[in-house]
């Protein structure tokens, strides 16, 4: 057991070590010089603020100092959670504005995510043995998972938003307001969640009722099903071995699809203009600020490598399997 | 009489029309006796411990009766079945490797199942058949990955026998297995015979030899039909059906232990049972057929309990 989370670990630390230097070696390889393209680029009139800026990115790349220096710094920021200023919002730490941005993101990202797994597994088992349910689920699943996450929400949008009028389109919340705590900002925060919710969540849906039904299908005609019926077993015993064990190759899909879901995530809040990290990296990218782009992206590896751990985790605990192999098999 | 089974006819539904897996077949099987069921790949074997038992989706009964100890079984009707099998009739599968839940452990899957059945465990009973069998109690507690393929094996044995069947079909319980655990798989099954945990018995098997050693009698099938039936030291030592013949000979040595050595030796192979031909169905591989093998030979009784269907047997 322990071997095997520290080669998890250790795999996990590897992507990690990887993504930090990638998202390092990015702005510095870049053609021309980052520091005059950027400090030109940022629009900035004030000359005290362009100064504060060239020296403060000057300073932050080092460009006197040895590359091993260079990179050892950026590390030694890292992990002080410092991941410099802002351009489009100088001169806010990055840090703060991403921080702003997360809690959007996985408001939609973590309910979306558990809600049509369940929902999707429970779905696809009842279309396993219902005739008439399985010709709806099969078409209306492939029909879901085909489309693309960006279609669904315009069309959402249109649909729901501007054609019915019953949901906002755009936003984290309404413009009127400022955020506190009130009953009324927490219903409008709602409001405005839902179709960015409700796109992702139905994407995501359809392929895992899809996957679910498959795999019981597979379980029920597996030779343990079929040994139990010879032995007169009901067939609810079985259902919920097939169930059962049909499960934990969703719980693998889960984590394969992470960052499938996760890209989606961020197109969606682009649909929607939803204050996320997606919206938050469109406008990193049209201002060209590398260090929110940077700070944004190690967020989302941190964050999909922590779903990654937890993920196995669970597998782990609820595959006996894996559990007797990391015994080892006593024969 | 415990089991009689009457011009059995199983069909297999496919897209090309409907296999005759089994296309009249009867026998029948004594209290306490233990038939071994020979033949070729494809002949039936499994098909008829099936209809035994439980027939899968793709199965059609097409005729005859199966009568054990003196009731009708209900054998195309499924839920009627249900009440039968396992408390009267039971199997132990050609795929007992993997007929274990592999995500529960052993003794959980057994209480489940007996409970689903109406029944309480009896754990000191169950420990008793265990070790009768050479397996440990420690196995219950653990997943069926955790376990040898012998030891699977023997635990399916155990788990099948446990309501004491009337009838037990036993499908290539040894194929997969070395020699040595193969001899002692069938003391095993002999062993639960003698202890009446099973009143008959039928034991599929590619293996003539080892058959030998522990049926009473022994049935050859071919094609979805009944070659002969004898008591088995007959069958090995006078036998008079032309495919018994060859398939003795293509073993060196009745009685000595071959390993693998599966039935290949016969040139030709058997005909399709999707439409098969009129006559004896052994007739293009049989090296004395004639003219009157273009008809059907009946089964006939050639004396006391050996029965073929060959016209010059
Ligand atoms: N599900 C199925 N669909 C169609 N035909 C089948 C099916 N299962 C078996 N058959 C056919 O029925 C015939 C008898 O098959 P069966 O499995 O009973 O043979 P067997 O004697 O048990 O062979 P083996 O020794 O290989 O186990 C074969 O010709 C086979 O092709
Ligand atoms: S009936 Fe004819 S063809 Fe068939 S086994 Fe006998 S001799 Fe051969
Ligand atoms: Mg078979």
């Amino acid at each position: 057991m322990r071997r095997y989370f520290g080669r998890k670990l250790l795999i996990y630390g590897l992507t990690f070590f990887v993504a930090v230097t990638v998202n390092w070696m990015i702005p510095r390889f870049m053609p021309g010089d980052p520091v005059a393209s950027m400090v030109a680029r940022a629009n900035i009139t004030q000359p005290a603020a362009v100064e504060a800026m060239r020296r403060y990115y000057s300073g932050l790349f080092g460009f006197d100092q040895p590359l091993w220096q260079q990179y050892l710094n950026f590390w030694a920021a890292l992990f002080r959670g410092d991941f410099g200023l802002s351009i489009w919002l100088f001169p806010h730490p990055v840090s703060t504005v991403i921080g702003g941005a997360v809690p959007y993101t996985l408001a939609l990202i973590v309910p979306s995510v558990l809600l049509s797994w369940v929902v999707g597994n429970r779905l696809g088992a009842y279309a396993a043995r219902r005739k008439l349910l399985d010709n709806t689920v099969l078409p209306v699943g492939y029909v879901l998972t085909a489309m693309p996450y960006m279609w669904l929400a315009v069309l959402l949008a249109w649909a729901l938003g501007v054609l019915a009028g019953v949901f906002p389109v755009a936003g984290g919340y309404s413009f009127s307001m400022r955020p506190n705590w009130s009953w009324t900002f927490l219903l409008d925060l709602l409001h405005h969640w839902t179709l960015p919710f409700l796109s992702l969540f139905l994407v995501a849906l359809g392929g895992w009722a899809i996957g679910m039904r498959n795999m019981i299908i597979y379980e029920l005609e597996s030779d343990y099903s079929n040994y139990l019926a010879a032995l007169g077993a009901p067939a609810r015993l079985i259902r919920k071995y097939a169930f059962r064990n049909a499960v934990l190759p969703q719980i693998t899909g889960l984590a394969l699809q992470l960052g499938v879901l996760v890209a989606g995530a961020l197109v969606t809040e682009i649909v929607f203009a939803y204050p996320g990290l997606g919206s938050l990296i469109l406008k990193a990218i049209q201002n060209k600020d590398f260090f929110l782009l940077q700070g944004a992206f190690l967020f989302i590896v941190i964050g999909v490598l922590i779903a990654n751990f937890i993920i196995d985790i669970v597998y782990v605990v609820v595959d006996p399997r894996t559990r007797a192999g990391m015994a080892g098999a006593r024969a | 009489m415990s089991l009689r089974v009457s011009e059995l006819k199983v069909y297999y539904r496919t897209l090309k029309g409907e296999v005759r897996a089994l296309d009249g077949l009867s026998f029948g099987l004594a209290d306490g006796e233990i038939l071994g069921l020979v033949g070729e790949s494809g002949c039936g074997k499994s098909t008829l411990g099936k209809s035994l038992i439980r027939l899968d989706g793709r199965m059609r009964h097409a005729g005859g009766t199966v009568v054990l100890d003196g009731e009708e079984l209900p054998i195309a009707d499924d839920r009627r079945m249900n009440d039968y099998r396992f408390h009267q009739v039971s199997l132990i599968p050609q795929y007992a490797m993997s007929a274990l839940n592999p995500t529960r452990k052993i003794r959980r899957m057994v209480t489940e199942l007996l409970r689903s059945r109406g029944v309480t465990l009896d754990t000191a009973e169950l420990e008793s058949r265990m070790s009768q069998v050479g397996l440990p109690r420690e196995v219950l507690d653990r997943y069926p990955i955790e376990l040898s393929g012998g030891m699977k094996q023997r635990m399916v044995m155990v788990v099948s026998t446990l309501l004491d069947p009337s009838l037990l079909i036993a499908d290539e319980v040894t194929s997969a297995l070395d020699v040595s655990t193969q001899k002692a798989v069938a003391r095993a099954l002999l062993g639960f015979r003698d202890s009446g945990y099973v009143k008959s018995m039928i034991f599929v098997t590619h293996d003539l030899a080892l058959t030998h050693h522990i049926a009473d009698t022994i049935m050859v099938m071919y094609a979805g039909r009944l070659a002969e039936k004898a008591p088995a030291d007959v069958i090995v030592k006078a036998p008079r059906h032309p495919y018994t013949r060859l398939l003795l000979d293509s073993l060196p040595e009745v009685g000595v232990r071959h390993t693998d050595r599966r039935l290949t030796g016969i040139a030709g192979s058997p005909p399709s049972l999707l439409d098969p031909p009129a006559g004896c169905r052994f007739r293009d591989r049989c090296p004395i057929a004639g003219e009157e093998c273009a008809e059907d030979p009946p089964v006939a009784e050639v004396a006391a309990g050996h029965y073929v269907a060959c016209w010059k047997a």
